[in-house]
Formats: C-alpha cells, structure tokens, sequence
C-alpha cells in the first residue's frame, strides 16, 4: 500500500516536470552552458566580460522572442518583425536627428511606437478579415515595410544609414531608458527581464492569458465559449510590433545610429528561441519562459563559440541543429506528459 | 407554463443551401428535449442558431418570454444557453481547469488575476460533485476519455448557471459504458432543473433519457412528440425517412439475389439488417 503510494508519487513529480513546456529548454540551457564552459572555460567563456556579451545578445533577441512566443501560442506568426525594426528604427532616428525632424528622441521613440502600433493593428486586421495564413500575410508585410524603409530613408537622406544622434540622446533623460546601463548591464538586459516577467505573468496569470491559449489552440472552440478571439489576435499582432519598436530604440539610441539593413533575420531567430523554448507551431502551447531561455541559449551559443576554437562561421550550423534537437525533445516530452494519466 | 426557449418558424440558408426550413420548437425547463435526425438533417445547425453562432435567417427566438437575437455565443452564454459541441469541446493541452474556465475566468484579489489554484479547486470540487475523481486539475485535457470530457463541459456548464443546455451528440462517440456515463449527467442536469437540448442520431441513448423528441429531416421538422405518444421505431423511421429506408432495402435485396458473391452476401446481411431496425424491431 505504502510502496503503491510512493510509485505515484515520483510519477506525479516527474509528471508535473513534464507539464512544463520550457523542460526541453532548461535542459539545452545546461548542456550548452557545460559545453562552452568546458570547451572554452579557460579561454574566458567564464568572465564577466563574456556573460555581459551573450547577455545583451540575448536579451535584444528575448525581447522580441517574448512577445512572438506569445502570439505563437495565440496560433499566429509574425514574420515581420525584423523589418519593424529596421523601419523603426530609421523612423526614430530621422524623428530625432538634428539634421532633420530633430524632436527629443523619447518623444520620437513616442511617435514610432504609435505607428508600428498601427502596422500591427493592419497585420491581425488582414489576418482576421482574409481568413489568411499570418505566415503569407506577415511574410508580405515584411516586404513591404522593408520595401519602404529603403525607400523613403535614400528619398529623405540620400544614404541607407541615419547616424549623430548622440548629443541628442545625451540631452534626453528618458531616452537613457534605451541607451543606459544600470548595475553594470544595459538597458536591453534590464527590458529583456521585464518584459519576460509581465508577458508571462499576462499569460498565466490574466484572463487575456488564457484567451492567448483558447485562440491559438482551438480558435472555434474557443469562440463558442465566449473568448473574444479577434480582439485577442489582433491585441497580440501589436504586441510584437510595439516588442520590435521596443529592440529598434535600444539599438538606435545606444549607438546613435540606425542603419535600414538592422533587424534583418531576426524574425526567424525570434521563432527558433521560442520553438526551442517549446512553443507549439500550431499554437495553443507554449511559455514566454522559455523563449526567454530559448533567447539566452541562441545567444550564448553565438557568443560563446567566439571563444573555443571553432570558427564562427559554422553557427548557423549550430543554431540549426540546435533547432531540430529542440523541436525533437519537445515533441516526445509534450507526448509523454499526454499519456501520463491520473 | 411558458417555455424556457422557443423557436417560431426558424429557416437558416447558406447561401443556396436551405439548412433549416420554418422550425417550430419548445423547450420546457426541467425536461430533456431530443432533437433526433441524420447526418445532415441540420441539427448542428438549428442549435448553432440558438446559441449565438448563426443568426438565424427567418423567424424568431424567444427566450423566456422575450424575443432574442445572440449576435455572438458570449451573448448567448450570458442570458444562461449553454451549448456543449460535438468535435470541439476541450480544447486537449490546456490544462482541465483552464478549459474548465476558458471564457469566463475568475478575475481574484486588487489585480483581478488569474488564481490557478482557486480555478484548480473549483474544477475539482464541481467535477467530484458529478462523480469524477481527479487529482490534478492541471494536467491537459487530452489525457481524459472522451466521455470524461464530455462530462467536463456539461460540468462547467452546470457551474456557470445555465438555464439551457445544449448537448451536440455528446455520445456519438463514445463506447457503451462511457455514453451511460453522459446520459446519466444528462438527467442530473434535468433534475436541477435545466432544459436539455440533447442531439443524437441514436434513437436508444435519445428513448433512455428524453421527454419530448423532435425528429428534424433535411432541414424540415416532422414534429415534436412526448415519449407517452410515440415510440422508439416510428422516431426510427422518421429519422431514416420511412420510405427511403424501405426502398433501400429492397434494392440492397436485389443486388444481393444477382450478384451471390460475398460482396453480394456482405449486401445481403446489410438488407437483413435495415429490415428488422427499420420494419420491425418491435
Ligand atoms: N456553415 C455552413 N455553410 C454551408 N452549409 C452548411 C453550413 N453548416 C451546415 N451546412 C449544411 O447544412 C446541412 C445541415 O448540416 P448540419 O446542421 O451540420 O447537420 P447535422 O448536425 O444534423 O448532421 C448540411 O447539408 C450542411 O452541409
Ligand atoms: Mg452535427
């Protein structure tokens, strides 16, 4: 009787470990830390300098990736986020440079916001209306708004770089709110870790929270008792926008420059770390958590790998069978903790 | 005594295709309302316009007395009809207390959250209440029976008041011992009262449990019975039809007399079959 009980027990424990869609992630988290620690401790994987390096790496990344898992569990893909940046950032950077607009940069950051807000709006907006894959209508937008931003940036500057924001952003007390760093560590890590910790907290402590899941796990099912799915997708397409307006001032305002080619790719690097961090493609499954780490995993790797003797070229190499082991675990853990039954 | 719901001639098109021709029914609080019919008959259909999925294309709803137009489910959820879908019931990696609470989610304490273990010890308590034994709310729906499930969904149904529910083939499904197990909640949610819209194209699980049966063919209504005044076959024919069963059966027949293959055997066996349910099963 007593040994029957304790079988249920370790079942119950090792089942609830399961429940978690971020185990998958925890664990690649460990291992790469072991491998670059022990590949390349010695060769100062282990510093401070390199933690503060794969930190903001990952944390640009974690921003975005936080609110693109959020939408991928809401049963949406945003594959326009990466020119969101790009075109946010020239839009901050015009906004606030003396030689044109020259507003504070808050003020532009301000601005931009509310116009990518608006090309989120239009994004859930086309998806909700068409019926349409977000990957075929996000996949346009990207286009579009890259489109755009080489465009109208050589229209008004003549180059595809809009740079001397420094002064400007010096004036700015709020724009250190991008530009700063606060306990040794930029602002990007400080975002990163707020950002992480709201967007999770509004998906499993909010009713929107639960909504997210409903609309991206069955947008029917969920429709029929009563979550208001259009107005959830649309909230969500915003969402990643604003998380992409969010990378663009950090990035412009520290370094005082943008560049129209910035953001590119990252898109997709934004859907790896959530999918590594368990986030289901179809929707309906998925932590915020977990893209954090998937972020940090993606980060560390790009980082550490500059400090064993491997060429860096071959990250990508990586990054893809990083991917691939990832989708794996995740799949058979999450089937596991099905056939698990009470 | 006034009806909980009613449907004055009720049509619903899809463009050229006539779903529901002038459908009248009434649905009496306390009583198990069978709507009975084939594949196709429009059954989803006509429950679809009563909960806020379809606006219906002519006629009225009323709803204890008032005529209603849901241009939504929540509305329709929020006035106490509750439906219960055939294939999208639960959703399976969400967690039981989350379907439990999907749409209408406690909001607790100054910050009006999500509490998951207040929502896992409602889901428990009021799935106990019906006889379900669960440990951990938590974990995903898709490790329950479809039974279980079904029975999840009336639960929660029960939980947030409904006056009216709608039960789209709960049991279709399911193995014998499992649809015994819905039928049963079924008439527990009938005695606390409820008006019960209970579908099926299963004319025994429908004879177990009903009070009024209306029989639905092709978007038509052949009526509305009381159990007193009908029996199980003629409900059985008039779902198949009558005549077409008949026919059917005759043809079947044929076939099977100018073709003695075992496919014809096979055929055979099918006629024989259609004979006794259909003629006289009695
Ligand atoms: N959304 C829709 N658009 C077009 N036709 C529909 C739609 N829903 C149902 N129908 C048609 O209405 C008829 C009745 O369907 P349904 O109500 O699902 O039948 P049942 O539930 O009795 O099997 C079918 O011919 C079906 O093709
Ligand atoms: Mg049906």
């Amino acid at each position: 009787m007593v040994a029957h009980d304790e079988r249920l027990q370790s079942l119950s424990i090792w089942k609830r470990l399961l429940l978690r869609p971020e185990l998958g992630s925890i664990a690649g988290l460990i291992v790469v830390f072991l491998f670059f620690a022990i590949t390349a401790g010695g060769n100062g994987f282990l510093t401070w300098l390199s933690v503060r390096n794969y930190l903001e790496v990952a944390a640009q990344l974690g921003i975005l990736a936080a609110a693109v898992a959020l939408l991928m569990i809401g049963g949406e893909f945003d594959l326009s986020v990466g020119s969101m940046i790009g075109i946010a950032g020239i839009t901050i950077a015009v906004l606030s440079s003396p030689d044109y607009v020259h507003l504070p940069p808050s003020l532009a950051v301000l601005i931009t916001l509310v116009f990518s807000l608006g090309i989120g709006y239009i994004n859930g907006w086309l998806v909700m209306r068409t019926g349409l894959p977000s990957f075929i209508v996000t996949l346009a937008m990207m286009f579009i708004l890259a489109g755009l931003n080489i465009g109208f940036t050589k229209l008004i500057t003549n180059l595809t770089i809009v740079s001397g924001l420094q002064d400007v952003v010096a004036k700015d007390p709020v724009a250190g709110l991008f530009a700063g760093s606060w306990l040794g560590l930029p602002a990007s890590v400080w975002w990163w870790l707020v950002v992480t910790i709201v967007l999770s907290m509004v998906l499993l402590r909010t009713s929107f929270g639960n909504w997210v899941f409903g609309a991206g796990g069955d947008p029917n099912a969920a429709r029929n008792v009563g979550v208001p799915v259009r107005r959830v997708k649309i909230s969500l397409f915003m969402l990643t926008a604003a998380a992409a307006t969010v990378v663009a001032a950090i990035q412009t305002l520290s370094i005082g420059s943008a560049n129209v080619l910035n953001g590119q790719g990252k898109e997709l690097e934004a859907v790896a770390a959530s999918v590594i961090g368990g986030c289901l493609l179809t929707g309906g499954y998925g932590s915020v958590i977990g893209a954090s780490i998937g972020s940090l995993i993606l980060g560390m790797v790009q980082q550490g790998i500059v400090y064993t003797n491997i060429d860096t070229d071959w990250y990508k190499v990586l990054v893809g069978g990083m991917i691939l082991g990832a989708v794996i675990l995740n799949n058979y853990l999450r089937r596991k903790s099905l056939e698990v039954r009470r | 005594m006034t009806p909980l719901v009613e449907l004055r001639k009720v049509s619903k098109y899809f463009g050229p295709v006539v779903s529901l021709k002038d459908i009248d029914m009434k649905i009496y609080a306390g009583e198990v309302h069978c709507l009975l019919g084939d594949n196709g008959a429009g059954k989803s259909t006509l429950i679809k316009t009563l909960s806020g999925v379809h606006k219906p294309s002519e006629g009225q709803i009323v709803f204890e007395g008032q005529e209603v137009s849901f241009s939504s489910p929540r509305e329709a959820l929020n006035r106490g009809i509750a439906t219960v879908y055939q294939d999208l019931a639960m959703l399976p990696l969400m967690s039981i207390s989350r379907n439990f609470f999907l749409g209408r989610e406690p909001r607790v304490g100054p910050l009006r959250l999500y509490d998951g273990n207040y929502t896992a010890n409602v889901a428990r308590e009021e799935l106990r209440k019906i006889g379900i034994d669960i440990r951990d709310p938590d974990q995903p729906v898709g490790t329950l029976s479809g039974g279980e499930r079904q029975s999840v969904a009336i639960a929660r149904a029960v939980y947030f008041g409904a006056k009216v529910l709608i039960l789209d083939e709960p049991t279709s499904a399911l193995g014998v011992k499992e649809a015994a197990v819905v039928l049963k909640y079924v008439v527990q949610a009938k005695t606390r009262g409820l008006g019960v819209i209970f579908i099926t194209h299963n004319v025994h699980h429908a004879w177990a449990v009903g009070d009024t049966f209306t029989v639905l063919n092709r978007g038509k209504s052949y009526g509305t019975f009381a159990k007193a005044d009908t029996a199980r076959e003629k409900l059985l024919q008039m779902m198949a039809g009558g005549e077409e069963l008949e026919a059917l059966a005759v043809e079947l027949d044929l076939i099977s007399k100018k073709d003695p293959t075992s496919a014809g055997r096979m055929e055979h066996g099918v006629a024989e079959e259609l004979h006794r349910e259909g003629g006289s099963s009695a």
